[in-house]
């Protein structure tokens, strides 16, 4: 991991002026000296996403390796959910490309992308609040599993995240939190090799999140994740590298206490917050 | 589970048993209203179900009956002339629906550009009084519709014709009705159907679990099309006429009234509300109420307040409420 942090560049990034281009920079020549495709799972270059005048993704490269866990921190507007949107394929990107597993996915549908191995649960739960709990995993892994396979995987499912006795609630008499890790369990009966978490701890108590941090370093064995997160205290916990977005630009990239060192970060994002952690 | 197909058994032994008891004039009034039925239940499939308003199902039963009557006046093979109106349908319904599916059509824009089909398909068949607007023998007739269409008749090979007098064609109406509510039900509980009611309920994320949502629209679309035909190519036959007020927007509009009072998403209450309303239609109008639609359109208006989710699941409601333990042969919430 370390290997990988230092091959990233992540020391010290520039000011946020100059860095809102990214590492390649604004119209940058095609990033030939990269590393070849099939090490990262996931690459976005370049990537620019305009609502009407305003830009909510400004010219974002990332790239993720295979089995990964990488944190997306940022204030509230920095972008975070867009590029989220964005990787899904439920936004489509004004500029730039997406590469998952070295093919391009920029002008795949959302489906396409989901077929090909992506998963992603939003910032507010969606879940089939109508459905059982059971019934919301078995969607998930009907897709991928079939007839034959989907009620072992949902079996399993609903053990990992710890709902096998509340199988048969209607996903609409869940709390917050619980809706949560369903819809994180629906994401995990698709065996997606990468997948994108946005805020999975918002609405869980202390414990709560301490056991979501338990089930993401879980699954980090057998897929590369994002999550996006407000809550230092889990960033932490999960001990992942960190990506700071702001206003749509990457703004800087390393460990927990290489970001918390960072000059600019501390300015626009965790200030008051990492006195205390 | 038992309990819901015993009053399964009794629904059929008592549709069966009606014509022993009614009159000739009642059984043929009977017939219409299961034709109707049918009708209501094609936008059931598509609404209830899919989710997805379609004003259009009055134009599908509108080109069912006219395929019904240009292949039966050509052909004289009344069989071959029903499937070809449900055949007709469908294809109309494939185009509509990959354009408009497969375009990212919203869903208010679609239920618009159907009714506009319909409205255009009015104006369209309307206009074709002139003679020479034939196809065949056939000929379209303008606002005063195409005549002569040959009543529903078995055919079997090497026989005459057998022509289904109105007893009959009652059974064989009765018969497609509870086959096809049999095929639907079989339909929403399949596989297929728990992916539709996913769509119907979250389309972005049944979209990303990996469900390509197009395709499964369509499809579901093509069929409630093929099913709306079928009715039109029967209510052809059953009056030997079809005119352009099939394609009217009041026709449109009592569709998605009779899905709408009989509650939406249970096939059952679309066949309940057709049944009503058309009951109640005819009950105003023999009763000499001068303003018939005016009373019609206050009963409804009751209804819709008293029963928002429609009269069937309004009614199971209320049972539920004054049975002390809930019977086992209520249907599940959909």
């Amino acid at each position: 991991m370390k290997r990988l942090l230092s091959a990233l560049g992540l020391r010290a990034p520039a000011p946020p002026a100059q860095s809102s281009g990214g590492r390649f920079g604004r119209g940058a020549e095609p990033p030939s000296e990269e590393p070849p495709p099939s090490e990262h799972v996931l690459e976005a270059r370049g990537v620019v996403k305009e609502f009407g005048g305003l830009r909510a993704v400004d010219h974002v490269d990332f790239a993720l390796r295979r089995g990964e866990l990488r944190c997306l921190i940022g204030p509230n507007g920095a972008g975070k959910s867009t590029f989220f949107h964005l990787l899904a394929g439920t936004l489509k990107p004004t500029a730039g490309s997406i590469r998952f597993k070295g093919a391009d996915i920029t002008s795949l549908l959302p489906f396409q992308i989901a077929r090909a191995g992506v998963g992603i649960k939003f910032q507010v739960p969606r879940v089939y609040d109508r459905l059982t709990v059971a019934e919301n995993l078995w969607l998930s892994a009907n897709f991928r599993h079939g007839r034959a396979g989907s009620a072992a995987v949902v079996e399993r499912v609903l053990a990992e995240i710890r709902f096998a006795d509340r199988r048969a609630t209607l996903a609409a008499h869940l709390a917050h939190g619980d809706r949560q890790w369903v819809e994180i369990g629906m994401v995990l009966a698709a065996d997606p090799e990468l997948i994108l978490l946005d805020e999975p701890t918002a609405g869980m108590t202390r414990a709560e999140a301490r056991r979501t941090a338990e089930l993401v370093r879980d699954i980090n064995r057998r897929a590369s994740l994002i999550v996006v997160e407000h809550d230092m205290d889990f960033v932490r916990e999960l001990g992942a590298a960190v990506t700071v977005l702001h206003r749509g630009a990457v703004l800087a990239e390393g460990s927990i206490d290489q970001i918390r060192d960072n000059d600019a970060v501390r300015d626009v994002y965790l200030g008051k917050r990492h006195a205390r952690g | 589970m038992t309990a819901a197909r015993l009053a399964w058994a009794v629904a059929v032994l008592a549709l069966a048993a009606l014509p022993l008891v009614l009159s000739l004039f009642q059984v043929v009034r009977l017939t219409v209203f299961m034709i109707f039925c049918l009708l209501a239940l094609s936008l059931d499939l598509i609404w209830g179900f899919g989710g997805i308003l379609s004003f259009g199902q009055a134009a599908f039963f509108g080109v069912g009956g006219y395929a019904y009557g240009v292949a039966g006046i050509n052909t004289g093979v009344t069989a071959l002339a029903l499937v070809a109106g449900a055949v007709a349908a469908a294809v109309l319904a494939a185009l509509l629906g990959y354009f408009t599916f497969y375009g990212r059509v919203g869903a208010m824009y679609f239920a618009v550009i159907t009714l506009t089909v319909t409205l255009i398909l009015h104006q369209v068949i309307g206009s074709t009084a002139d003679p020479r607007y034939a196809i065949g023998a056939a000929r379209l007739g303008g606002y005063n519709g195409m005549t002569n269409i040959p009543s529903l008749a078995l055919e079997l090979p090497g026989r005459p014709p057998l022509l289904l007098d109105p007893v009959p064609l009652f059974y064989a109406v009765a018969a497609l009705l509870v086959a096809i509510l049999a095929a639907g039900a079989a339909l929403v509980r399949s596989r297929f159907g728990r992916v539709l009611a996913a769509i119907r309920e979250d389309e972005q994320r049944t979209e990303l679990l990996g469900y390509d949502v197009r395709w499964r629209k369509l499809v579901v679309f093509v069929l409630s099309g093929a099913v709306a035909g079928l009715a039109g190519g029967l209510f052809a036959g059953w009056g030997n006429f079809i005119n352009p007020q099939v394609f009217s927007l009041s026709q449109s509009a009592l569709v998605v009234i009779w899905v709408m009072v009989g509650g939406r998403g249970t096939l059952y209450g679309a066949i309940a509300g057709a049944f009503a309303v058309q009951f109640l239609t005819s009950y105003l109008g023999a009763a000499s109420v001068t303003y018939t639609s005016v009373a019609l359109g206050l009963i409804l208006i009751v209804i819709v307040l008293l029963f928002p989710r429609g009269l069937l699941p309004g009614v199971l409601a209320v049972a539920r409420l004054l049975l002390p333990r809930p019977s086992p042969a209520l249907p599940e919430e959909s």
